[in-house]
């Protein structure tokens, strides 16, 4: 039995705006029968080019019918730009949370979302990109590489779980690792290829780090982390929020930033702890 | 709110009269049979006399009986057992609707260098004789096919297929988890070689299994340790539950008629009347050569797991074969096996019932379900309603 959260039950069991939507100005359809879930979602616009209505049709299990019932709730007043930076992560939240099997549904949402805007903007509907690598669900390799980046997938079971490729005869695991390699490797062998850092280029390389990588997986948690210094290869930083008061932050310092800051910075970094 | 249980091909309730026969094992006799004392030999003469309950209810002796832990047990019991006594012979056989206890056990064993045959059946979940016939050779070392399938209740033709099997001295077991206790067994009209049970189908407790090996049949231990149950299974005897098992299998015995008249009358009311009242419904399986108690109904255009979960509103509980209740993405592949089309497979639900459920609780699924249906289909972006007649 899956642990659904209450939200999701009630998204569920009382799913709000489900239909269409005569004359809509956006539509977008994803997901197949054959695949066990399917979405078209429909949204019309007022004369702000505010969403004024958003409605969907599902086929498919609790929480597929929740993240679509979620998603419509989400859309309702927003403009297309806000609206285009809904993520898979916000309607999971939204729902406070899927298990992590599901995470393809709150994907379909968001792919169905990104369908009805590029329907609205009038583009022809792309044909699909890049060569099919999940047969079994006809999923793509720039798919795969797009959910491996933007949800920091390290694993084929989690690819499975967020976009369903490599959920069915196997035969693609291959191909799917392969593409998990390469983006890692991108990752890590961008910054690597960089020649000596000066100073001034290391600086900065830990700020972008602290910015984009370590502050936001702290901020997860309550937390958050301040750069206060760096002389040589020491980075001197400051806890605040949950982090600080947490016994644990010598060893989320120890394990975490420094690694994290090793990885994509330079292996001889040494973090400090300042105190407040 | 009472549950309205018909999923008892999951598991099935410990019947009354069972818990009673089992609760002395626990706190009174609960000597070791292997003890030379008294207090836990006693112990060991009622197992023997359970044994011999359950050898009865299968015709068996009860030297037949080895009693372990679960049907998968058995299961894993009955092919390694085999293929230990057989090391030169590097073919296996078994269907393509098998439960997971050997289908996967037949994949792994492929994986370790067998050639491996998975039969073929046709739309109704009957067996491809001619497909069985000619791909067995003098290198089959086991031939597994399952006595009645436990999604969709469908029963294979054992006696023909043991025919063929004994001719060509191929060792044949048999998967019968589903249907002990529900369709009459005799293994002395019936040449199986293994014949694997599990109690908490046929209202024992979770927990205890048994493997009936016919005499003769060669055998090589799988679970290695101490001398129990004549050195074919170590490990010491799940007293208590034996001791269930045994006063199970009179249970089941005594309402063998029952299952197969009133138990088979509620299952084809609940078939008939939602197949009449939802439109786009049909049965998966062949309707005669099927367990009396199980019914899997396909809904198209609906997902399984939403069907159960409003199902669960209600206190009803049943089982799906569809993708999304079992965290794997593809519909059962039993319903695969059969060609059932996706439309259909995603939406199929087990109904299976037992000596325990009323009309009520049958009125009560004919009553709430319909709507659901309905409900569900109004939400799908594939349901475009029935044809109104011209």
């Amino acid at each position: 039995m899956w642990e659904y959260t209450d939200k999701v039950k009630d998204h569920f069991l009382n799913p709000r705006n489900v239909g269409e939507i005569e004359n809509p100005d956006g539509v977008g359809e994803v997901g197949s029968l054959a695949c066990g879930d399917a979405l078209t979602l429909y949204f019309k616009l007022d004369d702000q080019k505010r969403i004024k209505e958003a409605k969907f049709k599902t086929f498919g299990c609790a929480s597929a019918i929740a993240s679509s019932s979620a998603l419509t709730e989400m859309l309702i007043g927003l403009t297309l730009e806000e609206a285009e930076k809904i993520t898979n992560d916000n309607i999971a939240d939204y729902l406070g949370g899927l298990p992590k099997e599901k995470m393809h549904c709150s994907v379909m949402g968001r792919e169905a979302l990104e369908k009805a805007i590029t329907c609205y903007l009038g583009n022809a509907e792309k044909k699909v990109e890049g060569e099919i690598v999940c047969e079994c669900f006809g999923v793509t390799d720039i798919q795969i590489e797009r959910a491996v980046r933007e949800n920091h997938l390290t694993t084929i079971e989690e690819v499975t779980n967020y976009i369903k490729a490599g959920g069915g005869c196997g035969n693609c695991h291959d191909k799917i690792q392969a593409i998990i390699n390469t983006v890692l490797g991108k990752e890590s062998s961008a910054v690597k290829k960089a020649p000596t850092l000066t100073n001034i280029q290391k600086i900065k390389l830990i700020e972008q780090t602290l910015e984009r990588e370590i502050k936001p997986a702290l901020n997860k948690d309550g937390g958050d982390i301040e750069l206060v210094d760096v002389s040589g290869n020491t980075v001197q930083v400051r806890l605040r929020g949950t982090c600080a008061s947490c016994r644990k932050s010598q060893i989320t310092l120890k394990n975490y930033v420094e690694t994290k800051l090793r990885e994509l910075v330079t292996p001889e970094l040494v973090v400090e702890e300042v105190s407040l | 709110m009472k549950p309205i249980y018909v999923d008892n091909n999951a598991t099935t309730r410990v019947a009354p009269e069972v818990v009673e026969a089992m609760l002395p094992y626990f706190s009174d006799y609960y000597g070791n049979p292997s003890s030379m004392h008294t207090f836990g030999g006693t112990v060991g003469q009622y197992i023997n006399e359970a044994r011999s309950k359950l050898a009865a209810l299968l015709g068996a002796s009860p030297e037949e009986i080895v009693f372990t832990s679960c049907g998968t047990e058995s299961d894993s019991t009955a092919v390694m057992a085999t293929l230990r006594s057989y090391p030169d012979k590097k073919h296996i056989i078994t269907s393509r609707v098998e439960h997971p206890a050997i289908k996967n056990l037949y994949e792994y064993l492929a994986k370790t260098g067998y050639r491996v045959t998975f039969v073929p059946v046709d739309s109704k979940g009957l067996l491809d004789m001619d497909f069985l016939v000619s791909s067995l050779s003098k290198d089959t070392a086991i031939a597994s096919f399952m006595w009645a399938n436990n999604e969709t209740g469908v029963i294979f033709p054992i006696d023909e297929i043991a025919a063929i099997l004994s001719e060509r001295g191929i060792v044949f077991h048999t998967d019968a988890v589903q249907a002990v206790g529900k369709v009459p067994i005799d293994v002395r009209k019936t040449r199986v070689d293994m014949l694997s049970l599990s109690g908490h189908k046929l209202h024992a407790p979770k927990g205890i299994g048994a493997l009936y090996v016919r005499k003769g049949t060669k055998f090589s231990p799988f679970l290695i340790g101490g001398h129990q149950e004549k050195g074919r299974r170590g490990g010491t005897e799940n007293a208590a539950s034996i001791i269930g098992l045994g006063r199970a299998s009179e249970f089941v015995a005594a309402h063998m008629e029952e299952e197969n008249t009133r138990v088979r009358a509620l299952r084809d009311k609940l078939e008939t009347q939602l197949t009449q009242k939802v439109p786009s419904t049909f049965i998966n399986g062949d309707r005669q050569q099927r367990l009396p108690n199980t019914s899997s109904i396909a809904f198209e255009f609906v997902e399984g797991e939403s069907i159960l979960l409003m199902m669960n509103e209600f206190g009803i509980c049943a089982s799906s074969g569809s993708a999304c209740t079992s965290g794997s993405l593809e519909p059962s592949h039993v319903l695969r096996a059969m060609g059932v089309p996706f439309t259909a497979a995603h939406g199929t639900i087990r109904f299976s019932l037992s000596i325990y459920n009323t009309e009520s609780d049958i009125d009560t699924i004919i009553e709430k379900l319909p709507p659901i249906i309905e409900r569900l289909r109004t939400m799908s972006p594939f349901w475009k309603g029935t044809c109104a007649a011209a």
